[in-house]
């Protein structure tokens, strides 16, 4: 450990200091160390213009809904759209970890579908209550608690050959309790297993090699049809809200958009609150060489982990908002091959910078759903016809290459240049 | 009637010569026995037969129990038939098979012995056939008796020895004399030492002969005179309650309570205007109220009664059950238990070894995988995440090798140099292009080259499309190595056991003896100090990816044979890959091969102990990584210089 500050380093991944921020703080530091501390807002008006351009979005996108009269955006594009949200809110997460962090986590689709699942039971065990209550409502005696839950747990695990209710879906008969289990869960899994992986410094390659492998011993995990959430089967029918069976799904999907937009925003701004301080600029030393900081005399471990922690929960939260869209969350969602896509996307994107990242889930899920939807033009070669719904991988394969060898900084590098010039 | 009693006549005359009769001739002795057979007469028929021992004997019995013998209703005498037609039928000689003559069907009566008779006749064969001169037909019976074992069988076998005068055939019976001898011997001594015979055997024939007699059922109360294996007490938990219950009711001892589902039946059956014995429907919907009712209900007599679920508890706390050995006689149950303990334990020791030779064989192909990885990350310090599809890559040129070299010997010759020529050169091509520039950014290499595997394995799914394609092996890979019943294991696993084991020889030649060894360990240690003495560390970096490279593409080759070739092999051994390296320590040939040691025994082990479930296996095994890594970081053995990271 120690011999790295005394030779020239070959690993560690760092980028060129200064250009980390999303709003550089060493200059305006340096010249208002005497004058009053400015708003946060003020000192960072890239927040503001993310914030105003995503309520922009989100009005425009309202007006233009189905719910709300125009109808020019189908129900599923808004859906689409709303997940794209979550995914940019789970991409920030990934950034603060991984370009501001420097922990390059290939493991945080597992908390995203931890949060999924979480909310997906309450979802699904109300959903099938109200069924399982209308269907009993006929019979000649009226069902004791007993019979409603063994009901219950036919109904849902019968596809997975049980009928008994496991231990872990003991709250999912609370909105409150499985809402708290999205932040508890995930939080919880990433607090000890950060501990174990920071504690024994684990570090760079090795660490995302074991953060997959914890994202691939879950994903496994679930895939067992006694893991009491139905195996690979997972959860499904999570787009119909319980109480809420009047409500049109055109309407649900403008609330889920909304929240998620919302989430989206104090998502951003708490990204942008824990990088600017002083905690940004420790977790940033962090990022580029981790052993001055610690000779500084601070815990790395302990930053460390709260980041991981905190991403962890922003990727859970996101989550939950994520699958009630979807409609369906199932064990491959957390395979390690998603958590190596979120790092493409905030790769694209840009990292070490906020709206990088947004700007690269963004991009690339909208690009991907256009491309393997069908949406994009075949290419006549006269030859061979390019039908991007098979070549569609090979082009973000090479794209990606292309972009980690000619564009480190991603496409927000090309925005900070564009600002920097005018 | 009148030939009847001349041929009579003339049988008793020839017999008084002690001449041999003939086959026809003795069963006209006893033509009302074998017309009208029974299971009483036919025992009296057949040994005639048998002391007579008249040429055609035994294809008579065939065809007799195939019904293919029909008497001539004229004389009674008793012929084969053919026939084309249905009608007529051409009359055949029961000893020699020749035509004698034809008739018609009414004046033919088939013989039609019944199933009782057909078994005793199917025995008789069995001794028939024990005694033929022709040992393959001997071995064929024993075959057949060994497949579908018989009371019948077992008089007529152990006859058989004596005359048997193949050594390998009577030792055949032997075994088969005693196999039987477990279940069918009359005399209790010579049937526990048959059972005492088989201590420590393996064969699954011994456990099937022996489980049978140590086969219990579990009764209520304590039966006198009968084989008692243990008893039990529903009070110290021995037997669980709906057995228990189950038990007791059936003799009577406790009076069967009516179950929840019957309860909640009589109480709908009883709704009378809304009200179940006093209860308003609606507050039925608690199981006390439900109760209640129900015990109205029964106090009116309009259901059977019900005691609460403790009264039953109490009646059975006192009773005993016991289980009882459906083999009546004690000394041969315990003989048959020690046997069958002794033969556990063999069992045991085997199914160990076997495992060995499992988690062996899963090891290699660990270490085939993981080996160029292990290579290209501890030299270079970069990960290749195209690694799999390099594994691919080399499956796949198997493959296409295969379709135009239809001899699967030559084919799989030419396939491997193949395969580690094509790797080798998408090796050397992506560290040329892509590699080289992130030398300072491992973490982006890591992205770059899984930019990389997502693109080649799309490309591999487009051209080869999604379905798996064959990588056959050559005949003399088919088959396995078969040890005893227990311990077997494929010759491709051995196969793929001596590559790995011939990598590795080579590899540590390679990085130990050679010039090239001696640069690649110089740069691992330190580029710098290794370029200032003249070696270049980018040639050596561009050889050492080459390398790794093509031995994945060899080990794709090898792990085709056995698993599917598909565009996503790769990523199936890919983590599986890293966890080898990382657990091992990087950068050394020994560390990865003590990491897929470790791993491979580790999910063998894991899997043996719930072997339902391999998912389970994979999951507890990642978890222990995970928590190996905590105590080596660095894994078994930890690397000094550039590779070992900050």
């Amino acid at each position: 450990m120690s011999s790295s500050s005394f030779r020239p380093k070959y690993g560690g991944g760092e980028l060129p200091a200064g250009q980390g921020g999303a709003a550089p703080p060493s200059s305006g530091d340096a010249k208002g160390g005497a004058t009053p501390r400015q708003p946060f807002i003020a000192r960072h008006p890239s927040v503001l213009i993310f914030l105003v351009m995503l309520a922009a979005f989100t009005l425009g996108v309202t007006v233009l809904s189905e719910a709300f009269g125009t109808a020019i955006l189908s129900t599923s594009f808004i859906k689409t759209l709303g997940k794209t949200l979550c995914l940019c809110l789970i991409a920030i997460a990934m950034d603060l970890v991984w370009g501001y962090c420097g922990i390059l986590s290939l493991g945080h689709f597992a908390f995203f579908g931890l949060g999924g699942y979480m909310i997906g039971m309450w979802l699904m065990y109300e959903r099938t209550k109200d069924i399982v209550t209308n269907s009993l409502a006929n019979a000649p005696l009226p069902p004791t608690p007993d019979e409603i839950r063994d009901a219950i747990g036919t109904q849902i695990f019968g596809v997975v050959g049980g009928a008994e209710i496991p231990i872990i879906w003991y709250f999912a008969d609370s909105l409150v309790a499985q809402l708290a289990l999205v932040v508890i869960v995930p939080g919880i899994l990433a607090l000890v297993f950060g501990w174990l992986a920071f504690r024994s410094r684990v570090t760079g390659v090795y660490l995302s090699i074991l953060t997959q492998a914890m994202t691939l011993a879950l994903s496994l995990y679930l895939f067992q049809n006694d893991s009491g959430l139905r195996g690979n089967n997972g959860l499904s029918g999570l787009q119909n809200i319980p109480g809420l069976t009047d409500v049109p799904q055109s309407i649900i999907s403008m609330w889920f958009f909304w929240a998620s937009a919302l989430a989206l925003a104090f998502g951003y701004l708490l990204a942008a609150f824990v990088t600017s301080g002083k905690f940004g600029s420790v977790i940033r030393g962090i990022r580029d060489d981790e052993a001055r900081v610690r000779f500084l005399g601070y815990n790395v471990e302990a930053y460390k982990l709260v980041v991981f922690a905190l991403t962890a929960i922003i990727a859970a939260i996101a989550g939950a908002l994520y699958y009630p869209q979807a409609g369906i969350i199932n064990p491959a969602e957390i395979a390690p091959i998603a958590s190596i896509y979120l790092a493409v996307w905030v790769a694209i994107g840009g990292r070490g910078r906020i709206y990088g990242a947004v700007i690269g889930a963004a991009f690339v899920s909208l690009l991907s759903s256009w491309f393997t939807g069908g949406g994009a033009p075949n290419i006549n070669l006269g030859f061979y016809v390019i039908q991007w719904t098979d070549w569609w991988l090979v082009l973000l394969g090479i794209s990606f290459v292309l972009v980690t060898l000619l564009a480190p900084q991603g496409i927000g590098g090309l925005f900070d240049k564009l600002v920097r010039k005018s | 009637m009148m030939f009847r009693v001349l041929a009579v006549l003339w049988l008793a005359l020839c017999g008084s010569f002690v001449q041999a009769l003939s086959l026809q001739e003795v069963l006209q002795a006893n033509q009302a026995a074998v017309e009208k057979a029974s299971r009483k007469t036919v025992d009296a028929v057949l040994s005639d037969l048998v002391t007579a021992a008249a040429p055609g004997t035994q294809t008579f019995i065939e065809k007799w129990a195939d019904r293919d013998v029909w008497m001539r209703k004229e004389d009674k005498l008793f012929f084969f038939v053919e026939t084309d037609d249905k009608k007529t039928y051409t009359l055949l000689d029961i000893e020699t098979g020749a035509p004698i003559s034809e008739a018609q069907k009414r004046d033919l009566k088939q013989l039609k012995p019944n199933s009782g008779v057909r078994s005793v006749l199917a025995s008789y064969l069995v001794q028939f056939k024990l005694m033929d001169p022709e040992p393959r037909r001997r071995a064929q019976a024993l075959q057949s008796i060994e497949r579908d074992p018989d009371e019948s069988h077992y008089a007529p076998l152990k006859a058989s020895i004596e005359a048997e005068d193949y050594p390998a055939l009577k030792e055949r019976k032997e075994r088969l004399v005693r196999l039987l001898a477990i279940r069918f011997e009359p005399d209790e001594a010579t049937r526990i030492a048959a059972i005492e015979s088989f201590r420590g055997n393996l064969s699954v024939e011994a456990r099937a002969a022996l489980n049978p007699i140590v086969e219990t059922q579990t009764v209520f109360g304590v039966p006198e005179n009968a084989n008692i294996a243990r008893i039990l007490r529903y009070d110290q938990g021995d037997i669980d309650q709906t057995t228990a219950l189950r038990l007791a009711s059936a003799a009577g001892a406790i009076m069967p309570q009516p179950s929840l589902p019957e309860r909640k039946a009589a109480l709908e059956a009883n709704i009378v205007d809304g009200v179940v014995g006093g209860v308003p429907l609606h507050q039925l919907d608690r199981q006390a109220a439900r109760d209640a009712a129900y015990e109205a209900l029964a106090k009116a007599g309009a259901v059977p009664d019900w005691q609460a679920a403790q009264s039953e508890q109490d009646a059975l706390a006192e009773m005993e059950f016991a289980v009882v050995y459906t083999e009546p006689s004690a000394a041969v149950t315990e003989a048959a238990e020690a046997t069958l303990a002794s033969i556990n334990q063999s069992v045991g020791l085997y199914q160990a070894l076997d495992l060995g030779l499992d988690a062996l064989s899963l090891a290699s192909i660990f270490f085939l995988a993981a080996i160029g990885l292990a290579i290209t990350f501890g030299v270079m310090g970069v990960i290749n995440m195209a690694h799999g599809e390099f594994i691919m890559m080399g499956a796949y040129t198997g493959y296409v090798v295969q379709l135009f070299v239809p001899n699967y010997t030559a084919s799989l010759l030419i396939a491997l140099p193949l395969a580690f020529a094509v790797t080798f050169g998408a090796g050397v091509a992506m560290e040329r292009l892509v590699i080289r520039w992130l030398y300072d950014r491992p973490l982006e290499t890591l992205l770059a080259t899984f930019g990389i595997s997502i693109a080649l394995q799309q490309i591999a799914k487009n051209i080869f499309g999604t379905q798996a394609r064959p990588l056959t092996a050559p005949g003399w890979l088919d088959g396995a190595w078969v040890m005893n019943d227990i311990v077997s294991i494929s010759y491709i696993r051995i196969a793929i056991f001596v590559l790995g084991v011939v990598f590795f020889c080579l590899l540590l030649f390679i990085l130990k003896r050679t010039r090239l060894g001696l640069e690649v360990r110089a740069v691992t240690q330190n580029p710098r100090m290794a370029s200032s003495m003249g070696i270049n560390p980018d040639r050596i970096n561009m050889l050492t990816f080459g390398i790794g490279s093509g031995i994945a593409g060899i080990a794709g080759v090898a792990i085709g044979l056995y698993a599917k070739v598909t565009s996503e092999m790769g990523s199936d051994y890919i983590v599986q890959s890293f966890m080898t390296v990382v657990v091992g320590g990087v950068g050394n040939i020994w560390g990865t091969l003590l990491g897929a040691g470790l791993i491979g025994s580790l999910q063998k082990g894991i899997e043996w102990l719930n072997p339902s479930n391999t998912l389970a296996a994979q999951t507890y095994m990642i978890l222990f990584i995970i928590l190996f890594i905590q105590f080596r970081p660095r894994g078994i053995i930890a690397l000094k210089g550039r590779a070992a990271g900050d």
